[in-house]
């Protein structure tokens, strides 16, 4: 059929036809933005923020970063940390810092370790694809968002109180809402596995661990390290933070100089945890791409 | 022997497959062929129990195979291989781990079943894989990922699969569909061969059925579920094709083919009948 023998009446009513769905489209798209626009509204409201107060506040923030900055002399820069002025001087507890945030890494590497190697083992039953009964997905599923729902420093409140002041409560609370976190986020990598060598697998009479291991391992272990890296990034932040209850590791210095008003020393914490997650980063963005390559090799 | 009795499967208000009875002596190759939507893979997914029928009864040498459960399912499973349209092997693992695998069920006992989860398989266990994959002249891909293989070397990859299990049958899901003549001919013969050197019944869904003729000592045409034809190839003549399905012998055969894999039950049912 050649372009000559197409009616206009056909070309008018295509062309009709394109035109009202292009105006029904906007319609929706405009709906749709009013909608948003007015959630955003009722959100700010409910949640008390107001414009006047966020302009009273703003000044202030910059006020207190302005007391945080060390009182840093040219001439005494690179001096010994006797000599006030010196960035010696700023630092002058280095050396214990250093081991709170190696402690803190730490801290964030075992809970991350801990947390993904659960996560693993309870991905496969709470995937709804491959689970071996309904009644098992559900409990796996519900049990996963209890573990990732409740936050960390809630778990670390708790465990404080259980095992007393010090890391073990904090890599306690960081593995549970990591297994719980990547759990979930590994069981849905499992859901869009290919399901063709899982069939493979079980039509030739290997049982579930067994078709769980060689039909869909091999196809979401690329992925699944992938999120365990990035999380390992996140756990060292919330390793951090996770100090302020008195589960160890730099944040419960940075609670103790914050209380207490030492200023430069808030600075040089934070500038020192800054540093270590710039490097914790860059390190591990590199190792997942190495580490990717290497599984997608094999 | 293979009995089929009075097999049904219904997905909604579809009748896939409808009261299938077939009788099956161990070493037949026998070749299952219809068009699109007859029923043939859902029959043949019956057999292994990977499709639950809705009512009807497979027996197996005695054994009711469709009361089967937990252990005893795996083992029927291990005696009746499968071979799918798309191979389904595993992509990302080597060809000789994806042939392997045709032996984890062979391990008996908690331990030896953690050890398979591990990889752990015996000298003995990949001497057998290698003598497999060289059988189909494969032996020098053994290392190369199943990914990396054409269509119809995958297939024979899953026809080694198959053969690791020590199955008393092969069922082979439209096994050529996805492949060029050349390959599609390399596989029946080395089905074929199969059938006729280790004694394997082979059940085969076909859509063509110049190849049923030429390869199957019996040919079972299916139509809308049912079994419409049952007996040697020559039997099933021009004028019983056109009784059947309608169409000649030429149309039936270049009829378009959907070529669904046929993945899931709702991806079957929504197959017109």
């Amino acid at each position: 059929m050649s372009a000559t023998t197409i009616e206009p009446a056909l070309l008018a009513r295509g062309e009709a036809a394109f035109q009202a769905q292009r105006r029904q489209r906007r319609r929706a798209t405009l709906t749709g933005l009013a909608i948003l626009a007015l959630c955003l509204w009722a959100a700010g409201w409910i949640s008390e923020f107001y414009p006047s107060s966020l302009a009273a506040g703003l000044p202030r923030v910059g006020e207190y970063f302005y007391k945080l900055l060390p009182s840093l002399r040219w001439d005494a820069l690179f001096s010994g940390a006797d000599t006030e002025g010196s960035i010696a001087f700023w630092f002058y507890r280095l050396d214990d810092w250093a081991w709170l945030l190696l402690q803190t890494s730490q801290m964030a590497a075992l809970a991350t370790l801990a947390g993904a190697a659960v996560a693993l083992l309870l991905a496969f039953p709470a995937a709804r694809n491959i689970a071996p009964t309904r009644t098992i997905n559900v409990l796996m599923r519900r049990g996963l968002e209890a573990m990732r729902t409740v936050p960390e420093i809630v778990y670390a409140l708790i465990f404080v109180w259980a095992f007393g002041v010090g890391p073990l409560a904090g890599i306690l609370a960081i593995f549970l809402h990591t297994a719980g976190a990547l759990g979930k986020l590994f069981s849905e990598v499992v859901e869009n596995a290919d399901l063709r060598p899982w069939e493979g697998l079980r039509a030739s009479g290997a049982n579930w661990a067994q078709a769980c291991r060689y039909a869909i391992l091999p196809q979401v272990a690329p992925n699944l390290i992938s999120y365990g890296l990035l999380r390992f990034e996140i756990n060292v932040r919330g390793a951090s933070v996770i100090g302020f209850v008195g589960a160890g590791g730099i944040g419960q210095e940075l609670n103790l100089v914050i209380a207490s008003n030492y200023y430069e020393e808030i600075s040089a914490i934070v500038v020192l945890i800054i540093l270590t997650v710039f490097a914790i980063d860059y390190v591990s963005e590199k190792l997942r791409h190495r580490v990717i390559g290497a599984a997608e090799g094999h | 022997m293979l009995q089929l009795e009075g097999l049904t499967r219904r997905f909604g208000a579809n009748t896939a497959v409808d009261g299938v009875s077939l009788s099956v002596p161990a070493g037949q190759m026998v070749g299952v062929i219809g068009r699109s939507g007859a029923g043939k893979s859902t029959l043949l997914r019956m057999v292994n129990r990977l499709t639950e029928p809705s009512s009807g009864r497979v027996i197996h040498d005695g054994t009711e195979v469709t009361a089967l459960r937990g252990q005893e399912l795996r083992d029927w499973r291990t005696d009746c291989a499968m071979i799918f349209q798309q191979f389904n092997l595993v992509q990302r693992l080597d060809v000789l781990t994806n042939v392997l695998v045709g032996r984890l069920n062979h391990r008996r006992g908690f331990g030896a079943t953690l050890g398979t989860l591990f990889k752990r398989f015996s000298a003995a266990e990949r001497a057998m894989a290698l003598s497999a994959l060289a059988r189909f002249d494969l032996a020098e891909q053994a290392l190369q990922r199943a990914d990396t293989l054409s269509g119809g070397q995958q297939q024979r990859v899953a026809i080694a699969r198959a053969l690791m299990q020590q199955p008393k049958l092969i069922l082979a899901d439209e096994p050529i569909a996805s492949l060029d003549p050349r390959n599609a001919q390399v596989v029946m013969e080395a089905l074929r061969d199969v059938n006729r050197r280790d004694g394997i019944t082979v059940l085969c869904n076909l859509h063509h059925l110049e190849t049923a003729r030429h390869y199957c000592d019996r040919i079972v045409a299916m139509q809308k579920g049912r079994v419409m034809f049952d007996g040697t190839p020559a039997a099933l003549t021009a004028a019983r094709i056109r009784d059947i399905y309608g169409v000649s012998e030429d149309e039936f055969d270049t009829a378009p083919e959907m070529t669904a894999p046929a993945l899931t039950p709702a991806r079957e049912a929504a197959l017109p009948a």
